[in-house]
């Protein structure tokens, strides 16, 4: 691990100081995440800026029925909040599918929604990879790509996110408020977090530099059935093959949003009015334009039988 | 450098340490409990599990400076060879452990698992999200999954839990 200087913080315009005067920073949450990475030198920020002291731990009700969740609430308080679920069930599956108990009890909201990717071209830096080390090149094009992206992805990188938690936060049409360093505040859609790669692929978000992410904000219970299924390599702690979140009206419309597949949770909004019609219909529009590789084309029929799966389930 | 002090199995210690030592290098190199073990230092096989604020962590993951002022039990707070915690004599008592390395985390994590469940926090086998979790072998298994063992000593695991478990319910 490279060497860096450490202060914790008590407050938002503490910490933007804090990334103000230091150009090489980072925020630590939990640290599961960072902290790997930077014991394999994948990322070396100079100084750390550790937000626990913050306060942003409460989850509170919002004046339009929602629930404001604090960027630090950790993913197991989140899991068993009596709230979440009752009227969120998809979040608490999303949240318990992943990681394990010791790992829930530190990860939290924003550092989960911030969590890198699995790519393991990404992880082993003797290979090149433009997401690690920008103009490099891809090693996992034309190497392994089981695990990768079968959709949205570019020929700079094919990596996929690996959060179950935001698949659950894009179905939910949930929103990220963050703080910037000037001070002012914003409201970024969780559609809009999360980018494609691009030409980019290191640039993984549209938060700008500095920006702390203060809470997310769940919209008014919507009701209907929630489901998340994940289908991996082992029965527990392991990331997803592929993975689908699911909330289905008595009608059997409904919202889907599927991980393992994506630079981001893939979600079409147009593809849901396919619902009543079944999961070979959603699949067929939720996946158009897809580009697997032969090694991971599996997943394309996996989204769909695992949909089916759910919409059977969802009917009780 | 940094300084730190938190307490750890219930004596207070004050640390001044390179600020990239993870709590579990501070207690093995820095306080010599060797009881908590390193595995993978990655957070991926739980043999360095210990418990912070009543809740288990991977210590690899997490840095000894962002503890300070809290409340560390390890291993050898739980209990002693001559006075065990009934987790360690009943991981004695059904053969829950092979070579013994990832004892000490699968030991640190069952004794918070048990604590979980009573708190109503739910798993991923958890049938009924809004009920009382129950205590089955499936929630069990599911509940300590992040604690590898390379010798398999699953089920003895499990039966040493279910076993204090019972008696504690
Ligand atoms: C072995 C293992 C298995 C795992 N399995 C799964 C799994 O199956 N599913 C899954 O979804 N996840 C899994 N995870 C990942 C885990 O969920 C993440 O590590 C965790 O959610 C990250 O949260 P954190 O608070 O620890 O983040 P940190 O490591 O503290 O931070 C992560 C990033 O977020 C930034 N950050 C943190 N807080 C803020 C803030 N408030 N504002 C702005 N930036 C911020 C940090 O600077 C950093 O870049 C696994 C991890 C491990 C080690
Ligand atoms: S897929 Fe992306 S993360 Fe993986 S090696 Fe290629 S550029 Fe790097
Ligand atoms: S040593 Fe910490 S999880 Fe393996
Ligand atoms: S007893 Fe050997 S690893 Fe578990």
């Amino acid at each position: 691990m490279k060497s860096f200087t450490y202060e914790k913080v008590s407050s938002p315009a503490a910490a933007a100081s804090a990334v103000v005067s230091n150009s090489n920073a980072k925020f630590i949450a939990g640290g599961t995440n960072l902290l790997d990475l930077m014991k394999l030198e994948i990322e070396t920020p100079s100084h750390l800026i550790d937000v626990n002291g913050l306060g942003f731990d409460k989850i509170e009700p919002t004046s339009d029925g929602g629930l404001r969740i604090g960027a630090l609430v950790r993913n197991t308080a989140l899991a068993a909040d009596a709230r979440i679920r009752r009227d969120y069930g998809l979040l608490s599956r999303a949240l318990l599918a992943g990681a394990s108990g010791q790992l829930r009890n530190k990860a939290t909201t924003a550092g989960n929604l911030l969590q890198r990717t699995r790519c393991p071209y990404f992880y082993d830096t003797n290979q090149p990879c433009n997401k690690r080390n920008p103009g490099s090149g891809c090693a996992a094009i034309g190497g392994v790509t089981r695990q990768h992206a079968v959709i949205g992805a570019s020929d700079a990188c094919i990596a996929t996110h690996p959060s179950d938690m935001a698949i659950a936060m894009r179905a939910l049409d949930a929103t990220v408020q963050t703080a910037r360093p000037d001070g002012s505040i914003r409201d970024i859609p969780i559609a809009d977090l999360h980018r494609l790669p691009g030409d980019t692929p290191h640039i993984e978000t549209t938060l700008t530099s500095g920006e702390l992410i203060t809470s997310v904000t769940l919209p008014k219970p919507v009701g209907g059935t929630h489901i998340y299924r994940k289908v991996r390599d082992r029965a527990s702690y392991a990331f997803a093959l592929v993975s689908v979140g699911a909330i289905v009206q008595r009608d059997g419309t409904g919202r889907v949003a599927v991980g393992g597949i994506a630079h981001k949770p893939w979600r079409v909004e147009a593809a849901e009015a396919e619902m009543p019609h079944g999961a070979k219909a959603v699949a067929a529009h939720l996946l158009e334009g897809a580009s697997p590789t032969k090694e991971n084309a599996f997943k394309l029929s996996l989204v769909e039988r695992t949909l089916g799966a759910v919409l059977t389930e969802a009917k009780g | 450098m940094a300084t730190v002090s938190f307490s750890v199995n219930g004596e207070v210690r004050a640390l001044k340490l390179d600020t990239r030592t993870t709590l579990l290098d501070a207690l093995r190199e820095h306080l010599h409990l060797t009881g908590t073990k390193k595995g993978c230092d990655h957070g991926q096989c739980g043999a360095c599990t210990v418990i912070v604020g009543g809740q288990r962590i991977n210590s690899c993951l997490t840095l000894a400076v962002m503890h300070e002022g809290e409340t560390v039990t390890t291993i050898e707070g739980l209990g002693t060879p001559e006075h065990m915690h009934p987790m360690q004599a009943a991981f004695v008592k059904h053969d829950g452990f092979q070579c013994g390395y990832c004892t000490p985390g699968q030991i640190c994590s069952a004794v918070a698992v048990l604590d979980e469940i009573k708190a109503g926090i739910p798993s991923h086998v958890t049938g009924d999200l809004n009920a009382a979790p129950q205590l089955t072998n499936t929630e069990l298994r599911e509940r300590m999954s992040g604690n590898i063992c390379r010798c398999g000593a699953y089920s003895n695991i499990a039966e040493a839990i279910t076993e204090v478990a019972g008696r504690r319910a």
